[in-house]
């Protein structure tokens, strides 16, 4: 379901629709985090890329022609680029443990750690939100002022400059 | 849009449900799935849904720029300030133990406010950038 929206949205040019396709996809993506048993990602993605980008892009779409324009050169390079680091990419995961292996390094090295210790020096009952906020503070903090740089970049582009305009 | 009817009455049953989830979200987080960001989108939809059906003028009215600027700021100074807080009580950047005399404590109170700092930074973001795009497009130049 998922590959047939991309397939969509990649062959679409009516931005409208792309926009409410990746939309789709989002959600798609929460279900599949879900199943996967991460629900405080797939909150997050579902708020963020299924709701805030959504609005947004329809914000920036209202700003421009809602009609793709005719590409001037054949897409056959960056598609062959695309699908090379795709392929390097998927050939990267097939050395991954499997999927929820207890003896994958990921679960030998901090987290039992994490897992045993958290009663005793958190007790926060959401392991998640504890890793987020205590152990992986600094993280944290740096991903905050991610946030705050963005926000502040889009004010140093957007920002209407009045006293130029009228001098 | 502005004056349908029906949008507005349903915008106005759904928000303080909206507000209360983004609160739910922020405050049960150590509960349940959720936290800082998720709530701050969560907030910062409540305010975008509010001004698509009433229009940005009066969204302005309620949320007013310069608290949305400000909040974006806060919120990172809030986070910090309570690395800063553990620093004066005389343990590491960002160490919650020291602060409360029970370290348990302590970390429940560090990762209740740098939950909200974080909830500050996003939502002030997500509604800065909104208002910026919605304004440039003149969404109700009336």
């Amino acid at each position: 379901m998922m590959a047939v929206t991309v397939y969509v949205m990649a062959r679409s040019r009516n931005l409208f629709g792309v926009v409410i396709l990746a939309g789709i996809y989002s959600f798609l993506m929460a279900t599949v985090l879900v199943a996967m048993d991460a629900v405080d990602v797939a909150m997050t993605e579902a708020s963020v890329g299924a709701g805030i980008s959504t609005v947004l892009f329809l914000g920036a779409l209202y700003l421009c022609k809602s009609e793709e324009a005719r590409p001037l050169h054949k897409p056959w390079l960056p598609l062959a680029l695309s699908m090379t680091v795709g392929g390097v990419l998927v050939y990267g995961t097939l050395g991954l443990p499997e999927f929820s292996d207890p003896a994958a390094p990921i679960h030998t090295h901090v987290v039992p750690r994490y897992l045993n210790d958290i009663k005793r020096e958190v007790d926060v009952p959401n392991v998640v939100t504890a890793v987020l906020a205590s152990y992986r503070g600094y993280d944290t903090l740096g991903e905050t002022t991610v946030v705050f740089t963005a926000g502040a970049g889009v004010v140093a582009l957007l920002r209407r400059r009045r006293k130029d305009r009228r001098p | 849009m502005r004056y349908d009817l029906v949008l507005r009455v349903a915008a106005k049953l759904l928000i303080p449900f909206i507000l209360l989830f983004a609160l739910y979200v922020q405050f049960h987080g150590d509960f349940g799935p959720g936290g800082g960001f998720q709530a701050g989108v969560i907030l910062a939809a409540a305010v975008i849904f509010y001004a698509l059906i009433y229009g940005l003028r009066d969204a302005r009215k309620v949320v007013p720029e310069p608290l949305v600027e400000s909040m974006m700021a806060f919120g990172v100074l809030i986070y910090a300030g309570v690395g800063v807080a553990g620093l004066v009580l005389g343990g590491n950047y960002l160490d919650y133990f020291v602060l409360d005399a029970d370290s348990v404590h302590g970390q429940h109170r560090g990762i209740f406010w740098v939950e909200v700092g974080v909830a500050t930074t996003v939502s002030g973001v997500m509604l800065k950038i909104f208002y910026m795009f919605a304004d440039r497009g003149k969404v109700d130049d009336e």
